[in-house]
């Protein structure tokens, strides 16, 4: 029996196509209210008075601010976020109080009617300015975190390179925009406190509400509703929004309904990280890569939320696929009195791909080369090391990634024949190749601990728990999966359990490329348990499969109870950034082929060729929309989205002016899957594939926007306007 | 004010002052949550409904506007299909969408089958030839989805458009969709 490897129907596919799959914003409780939260109207200041109009009718209004906040910090890595602003306000969307009504039009009339009084300061957007103390923003240094990595002597290889090219590159801020807005219903009861929403990690969602309202574990359940995608989105900006629908639970002791509508989700939650990035590199004039120099700046907006570790993330995504001997990679991210940015789908990698490829692209220019020839000659290979000095031991299938991607793309005669203009549109062809670390980085999975349960259930079912949640992925269809194949059952008797705190071991958060790969791993060894069980049963009683299941169930030994089996032989050193910075990677190699009209400067994506090493794709139609999917966020990432700022203020925060890619501006996808097995992966060797495909498309399409034109861009986004503005500098130059 | 609509195949009456978005009157009093909210301002298509068969945003559409009118929702689409009950509830261009890969988070996926839909009807039912796939991406560009890239949409929509015209459902889902017909989930509509 193999389900593994099989497209099988989606588990919950069925109740999202005839509508009945429930979300949080279907699902109402007797009594709720619905909340809103009102925001700060300037970016940063000190918050002086709030007034409520004393000729606005208050009845049956509930009514939050700051002192209504037990513990007031939303407790993440750092504790400077508060709940609800009390004193200093760091960016335009702060929370100052929220308000309860069981009639949604009196909520937005009593909102009019608040007020605050601010004393403004002056406030910082340019994370430079962050950096040299223009303003202390955030106490002491305005510094969210640091990072170096080192191997070799950069400087002094550099000094004595053949070819030393240099350049700065810089990306943008992007919206996740999940279809379904951020949202939650919460109460409390006798038995403690209640979240139920759309939610990626519950358990942060539990850690959150156990430190604001000071409970423990056994009186908080956070359970996840159907999601409506996430990206990062709602990884940890759902504790927020949580603890406020709390709040006002707590005070009009009734059920209370939070759901922003879409132009709150844009203004007010998290996004991508904006970085700057500075690069020097020296290769042979044969194009042998030697040295590299990179260093980051990220902006971490008003609090720290997640931005140490997506800066992490970065500084060890930043040196790209590539062999180097020296490298030199420094990292630090500042506050700007912006929303906090925070994770969303590559978790600061696609920022410094971005940069280390449009450099190498650059470097393949000024060497003459086809830059596919020079990426390829020197990406890395089994028994190569990392800028972490990680040596690669398998499962690196970079080389039949690009083989696959340049076949069927038919790149060498594309790239060959240079841009074919046509008219007033050019074509042209360009490449990205990349690597995505799987999982957390470096002792995280050992400090983590992940737990998964699986359950004999009477009536030779099998039931998955696990916190690990499937917002649109696909976790409950492959798990069951894996489970399935591993306990040798077929699919129909195994069930997934919606995740819940209060019924769900930790698995860890849905992040990093891991659910698959490592909570996986862990379905996968306690289902091996279960049959072991069942089989030894089996053996001693002689009963058939389903009654020896059944026995096991009445004796209380149905659940096998699991915890992630760290690979031992990773080290990591978090003090020297040195050693096994990931346990393996995915590796991929994205051709984008586009035609750019030379008079608006529009750019259509003609074709898109992705291959993508997943080590073993459990789900293949999973597995590749996943890659089409991530692709497309990159594509809008780099031709239609953008945040458009004034002092702190998002001018474009509606779906009418931040443009996402549709069915038309999407390119027809070739995804190509190769499989390398991980030797440690489960079902015969799977790898994360969540964030891979964000990495790539941006420099594709940049490096084809090129090819066909000329114009070569450093800074995203590559909207009309800037290719216009690129060419004209380039015309003036 | 009353308004008397038919909601898929049904007479239904609602009560409602008329500026009621069509979203609030579906998702409230009418009880079908399948049409899902994804902006307010007719940007995401993930409202989308068939009114009197043709596809609208149903955030833009004041029920009083629906008076003695057609509404057809997500939770219509297999009820509607005259061979849905060989499919466990499902219509084919449901079941591509499980077996295709054309729902992942399934947010945007209502109002994705029912511009589908509309599409296969003027294509397939009306003109009896496949939707090119031109026209499958024209006819669902009013449908932001985040999630697949599109191509699995694609791709669901035009194996439905096939199977629409050849196949007996029964047989398709005996083959396709071992799930839907374990788990029986006519039980769902």
């Amino acid at each position: 029996m193999s389900n593994v490897g099989t497209s099988v129907p989606r588990t919950d596919g069925p109740s999202k196509v005839v509508g009945t799959a429930k979300y949080v914003d279907d699902l109402s409780m007797p009594g709720m209210l619905h909340g809103a939260t009102l925001r700060s109207p300037v970016a940063r200041g000190i918050l002086k008075r709030i007034v409520k109009d004393p000729a606005f009718d208050w009845t049956g209004i509930t009514f939050v601010d700051a002192t209504d906040v037990p513990v007031n910090v939303v407790a993440l890595i750092q504790d400077d976020q508060p709940v609800l602003a009390s004193h200093e306000i760091r960016h335009r969307y702060e929370p100052l109080a929220l308000i309860a009504c069981d009639d949604a039009l009196r909520l937005a009339r009593a909102a009019r009617h608040v007020t605050f009084e601010i004393e403004p300061l002056p406030a910082i957007f340019d994370p430079r300015a962050s950096f040299e103390r223009r303003e202390i923003v955030a106490p002491p240094d305005n510094v969210f975190g640091r990072y170096r990595i080192t191997k070799g002597d950069a400087e002094a290889a550099l000094a004595s390179c053949e070819v030393v090219v240099s350049g700065t590159y810089s990306v943008h801020h992007q919206e996740q925009l999940y279809i379904e807005p951020q949202g939650v219903i919460a109460w409390f009861d006798e038995r403690g406190a209640h979240v139920h929403g759309s939610i990626q990690c519950p358990y942060y969602v539990q850690k959150g509400v156990k430190k604001t309202f000071v409970l423990t574990e056994s009186d908080v359940d956070v359970v996840q509703t159907v999601t409506g995608g996430g990206f990062g989105g709602k990884e940890e900006y759902p504790t927020v929004i949580s603890l406020h629908a709390l709040l006002l639970a707590k005070k009009s002791r009734r059920p209370v309904k939070m759901i922003y509508d879409r132009q709150e989700d844009i203004e007010a939650t998290t996004k991508r990280h904006p970085a700057e990035i500075g690069i020097v590199t020296g290769c042979d004039r044969d194009g042998t890569l030697r040295a590299i120099s990179i260093h980051v700046l990220m902006d971490g907006g008003a609090y720290v939320t997640l931005t140490p570790v997506v800066l992490s993330r970065g500084i060890l995504h930043a040196a790209g696929a590539y062999r180097w001997e020296h490298v030199l990679a420094e990292a630090v991210a500042v506050a700007t009195n912006t929303p906090p940015n925070g994770a969303f789908r590559g978790f600061g990698a696609p920022q410094t791909i971005w940069a280390v490829e449009r450099h190498l692209d650059k470097v393949a220019r000024q060497l003459g080369m086809d830059p596919l020839v020079l990426k390829s000659n020197n990406v890395l290979r089994v028994g190569d090391t990392t800028a972490t000095s990680q040596t690669l031991k398998e499962s690196v299938g970079i080389g039949e990634c690009i083989e696959k991607a340049r076949t069927a793309s038919d790149w060498d005669r594309k790239r060959a024949l240079g841009p074919v203009v046509q008219g007033r549109k050019a074509r042209g062809i360009g490449a990205c190749v990349f690597m995505h670390g799987a999982g957390f980085t470096g002792s995280g999975e050992r400090r983590l601990k992940g737990r998964v349960a699986l359950d004999l259930l009477l009536g030779g079912r099998v039931r998955i728990r696990t916190a690990s949640t499937d917002i649109g992925q696909g976790t409950e269809t492959v798990f069951s999966q894996i489970a399935a194949d591993a306990l040798g059952l077929p699919m129909s008797q195994v069930e997934f359990l919606q995740p819940s705190t209060a019924r769900v071991p930790d698995s860890g958060p849905t992040v990093a490329s891991r659910t698959v790969m490592v909570v996986g791993s862990i379905v996968e060894a306690a289902a091996r348990e279960l049959k072991e069980r069942i089989d030894a049963e089996q053996a001693a009683t002689g009963l058939d499969r389903r009654r020896a299941m059944d026995a096991l169930v009445f004796r209380a030994m149905g659940t096998a109870e699991h915890v992630y089996d760290t690979p031992r032989d990773l080290e990591w050193d978090d003090a020297t950034y040195r050693g096994d910075a990931y346990p393996v990677y995915g590796w991929g190699c994205d051709i984008a082929e586009v035609e750019v009209d030379l008079d608006t400067f529009e750019t259509k994506v003609l074709g898109f060729w992705a291959a993508a090493d997943v080590g073993k794709a459990i789900h293949p139609t999973h597995c590749k929309g996943q890659i089409e999917g991530g692709t497309l966020q990159a594509i809008g990432w780099a031709l239609h989205e953008q945040i458009v700022w004034k002092d702190g203020a998002i001018l474009n925060g509606r779906m009418t002016n931040y443009i996402v890619p549709t069915s038309l501006d999407a390119p027809p996808f070739t995804t190509l899957l190769v499989e390398a097995p991980y030797s440690r992966g489960p079902g015969g060797g799977a790898k994360g594939i969540g964030e891979l495909p964000m990495d790539g498309g941006a420099p594709a399409i940049a490096a084809a926007i090129e090819h066909a034109t000329g114009i070569s861009m450093d800074n995203l986004p590559c909207l009309p306007e800037d290719l216009f503005e690129r060419a004209r500098k380039g015309r003036a130059a | 004010m009353i308004v008397r609509l038919e909601v898929n195949g049904e007479r239904r009456l609602v009560d409602l002052p008329p500026l009621t978005r069509l979203l609030d009157a579906l998702r409230g009093p009418l009880g079908l949550t399948g049409t899902k909210e994804g902006c307010g301002e007719g940007e995401c298509g993930s409202c989308t409904v068939l009114l009197d068969g043709d596809p609208v945003n149903a955030c833009l559409v004041a029920t009083a506007q629906c008076e003695g009118r057609s509404v057809t929702t997500v939770e219509g689409l297999g009820a509607l299909d005259g061979r849905a009950r060989e499919t466990g509830g499902l219509s084919l261009l449901q079941a591509a969408f499980v077996t295709e890969g054309g729902a992942q988070c399934g947010i945007c996926t209502p109002g994705m089958l029912i511009a589908a839909e509309a599409l296969l009807r003027e294509t397939v039912d009306g003109a009896n030839r496949k939707p090119t796939d031109t026209e499958i991406r024209e006819a669902v560009a009013g449908n932001i989805c985040r999630c697949t890239g599109y191509q699995r949409i694609v791709d669901s929509i035009a194996q439905a458009a096939a199977l629409r015209r050849r196949v007996s459902p029964a047989d398709w889902v005996r083959e396709n969709l071992p799930f839907a017909k374990a788990e029986g989930t006519r039980g769902l509509l």
